[in-house]
């Protein structure tokens, strides 16, 4: 199977050049996406403390983040209609929107992978509850579900987590607005939890 | 698990193929291409890694004296005590569990024109297409500074050794010492490390020897990430981090190890640590083979990597002229995937395609503080650019909750560009 689409890759690169003499495609997809690895791991696959996973997000999850980042103007770490950022809003530029839909879907192509983050056993039992009853409706599968959009929880690392979740209860990232209204409802600690309940999902 | 299922699967293939490849002789020369990289630090292992991850029918060899690596990058941590040696220590199984075969022995010569690589060792590889990554050499801008002077006055800016030295002289020196550090000219290794060195330094100072301070005597006027870093010397270190530039009197031009004294033209600084990093040009093997320029650094063509004084040898990492890339452990991973890429497609006789690269690279200036500096790049007529609207620094204003995030993030950089390069 691999070898089969590589070949016919190939195939379709050399029609290209033979097609259109000195245009050049830009970097391929993979070339844009490894170089992503040196802070989110080899084929988006995080050794952490803190950089998420990539490997296995959905396209439209990765392209909202990228166009939320590449939004935030440079000298701010948060603005509105903007994705708070410490650095990937420099990053993000560097990308047309078409690239970004391109590492997108290379990203979507990879099993979703689930870091052996460190956990309290405990919190996550408390907030699996609580994932039960607030979370569970669009972060399906226990956070594990690309298809629904709201990025993978399941296996992330919990600093990581913990700054998004700073970034929308400080209303620096906006929330849509049934889980903001969920979010009300829980206390720091509770947060804690279902913070370590996605973790704990490996 | 995936990707062990799917390596697996390659492995079978390749394994068929070449059973059934032994009735026609002609196919199993083709079959096996071979990549020799030599030096085995940041730059040469991502090439080796991802050689093998895309063209698992490369023969790819790594030709490494050391039997392990200490990054560059965090080692300013084990000065200030944060960190251990072992703590950036990389060993080689990681690429052998790629296929690559490590050899530690060292690279003597490099014949281009035969296509081969000589040892000290006594031992010739043959290669089809050579990646040369031997990172930096030390120019004689200093005098006085010779073999014995580096033990006195280490220069700690191959990590190593050289770290574990100062680090032990800065454990020893009273309290009440002068630390001074002799930043060289550019272009040199890592453009910000000497001044994310005097917070570090400055870090263990202002814990176990308050009446101490680091002095930067500077052979530039100016230096990476200069506002951040003026920023930082003053926020955290008013009384322990003074920095003097060249035209102020900072540039060394001489040393006495015996006195620890550091000389700018007649005028003697005599301190009680001395930590003197001497201006640099590519590595020794690079200058052998005829890959440099008059520069002293190797200049490559920018889609490839490929040697423009020989064909057939690519060069990564601080040795080559990658500019506007910076000579930064980030930038040589990101050069070993371009060259990783533009080899495995011209040894099938493809047309390399165009390369996309990133520098990012955080200094840890003060307690729960990071800044960064980052930059994406690409090929625009043929030559490597930075791409407009994107990249540069920290924000001087960024909140103090960002800064501290960004030492997570330093971690995170750290732990995953090692797995990545190295796992």
């Amino acid at each position: 199977m691999g070898c089969n689409k590589k070949a016919l890759v190939a195939l379709i690169g050399s029609v290209f050049i033979v097609g259109t003499t000195q245009v050049f495609a830009g970097p391929s997809a993979k070339a844009m996406a490894d170089t992503c690895a040196g802070c989110h791991g080899t084929n988006g696959q995080s050794v952490g403390p803190a950089t998420p996973n990539l490997a296995g997000i959905s396209e439209a999850y990765f392209v909202e983040s990228m166009t939320g980042f590449k939004a935030l103007p440079k000298g701010k770490t948060h603005a509105e209609d903007a994705r708070p950022a410490t650095i990937m809003n420099r990053i993000a530029k560097g990308y047309s929107d078409e690239q970004i839909e391109q590492m997108g879907a290379y990203f979507a192509k990879m099993p979703v992978y689930k870091a052996k983050v460190p956990h309290d056993a405990k919190m996550a039992k408390s907030g699996a509850a609580i994932y039960d009853k607030g979370c569970a409706k669009c972060h399906d599968e226990n956070g594990a579900l690309a298809d629904d959009d709201a990025g993978i929880l399941a296996g992330q690392w919990i600093p990581w987590m913990r700054y998004s979740m700073a970034d929308f209860t400080s209303g620096h990232r906006e929330m849509p607005k049934k889980m903001k209204k969920q979010v009300a409802k829980l206390s720091d600690a509770e947060i804690e939890s279902v913070l370590n309940f996605f973790a704990s999902q490996q | 698990m995936a990707n062990f299922t799917r390596r697996k699967f390659i492995q079978a293939t390749g394994g068929v193929a070449a059973v059934s490849a032994l009735g026609f002789p002609a196919i199993v020369g083709a079959a096996s291409k071979k990549v020799v990289i030599v030096g085995g630090g940041t730059g040469g292992a991502t090439a080796a890694k991802y050689i093998r991850m895309s063209d698992s029918s490369v023969d790819v060899t790594v030709i490494e004296p050391n039997q392990h690596y200490y990054t560059c990058y965090m080692s300013n941590e084990v000065l200030s005590g944060h960190r251990t040696i072992d703590s950036i220590k990389v060993g080689y199984d990681g690429l052998k569990g790629h296929g690559v075969n490590v050899v530690h022995d060292t690279v003597v010569d490099i014949d281009a024109a035969g296509k081969k690589v000589m040892t000290a060792g006594g031992q010739t590889f043959a290669y089809d297409r050579c990646i040369v990554a031997p990172g930096v050499s030390f120019k004689d801008n200093v005098e006085g500074y010779d073999a014995a002077a580096m033990k006195a006055m280490p220069h700690a800016w191959k990590a190593g050794e050289q770290t574990v030295i100062l680090r032990k002289q800065l454990e020893a020196m009273k309290d009440g010492g002068v630390v001074a550090i002799a930043a060289p000219p550019n272009p040199f290794r890592c453009p910000p490390g000497p001044y994310e060195r005097a917070c570090q330094i400055a870090m263990y100072l202002q814990e176990h020897k308050p009446k101490s301070k680091v002095i930067i005597m500077d052979s530039k006027d100016k230096f990476s990430k200069f506002g951040l870093f003026k920023q930082a010397f003053a926020k955290h270190f008013p009384n322990h981090i003074e920095w003097v530039a060249a035209k102020a009197g900072g540039k060394v031009t001489r040393v006495d190890a015996a006195t620890n004294t550091l000389y700018v033209g007649d005028t003697a600084h005599k301190v009680d640590v001395a930590n003197v990093i001497p201006a640099q040009q590519a590595g020794a093997i690079a200058i052998k083979a005829g890959l440099t320029s008059d520069s002293g650094w190797c200049p490559i063509d920018g889609r490839t990597f490929e040697s423009t004084m020989h064909k057939g040898v690519h060069v990564i990492g601080d040795a080559a002229v990658a500019s506007p890339l910076p000579k930064s452990g980030y930038a040589a991973n990101s050069e070993g995937k371009s060259a990783a890429a533009a080899v495995v497609a011209l040894l099938k006789g493809e047309e390399p395609g165009d390369p996309s690269l990133v520098n990012t690279c955080y200094s840890i200036v003060g307690p729960n503080d990071a800044i960064s500096v980052a930059m994406v790049y690409d090929l625009k007529e043929g030559k490597l650019s930075k791409v407009k609207g994107s990249g540069g620094l920290t924000p001087m204003d960024s909140p103090a909750a960002m800064r501290a995030r960004d030492v997570d993030y330093a971690y995170s950089w750290y732990a995953n560009i090692v797995q990545d390069s190295f796992g």
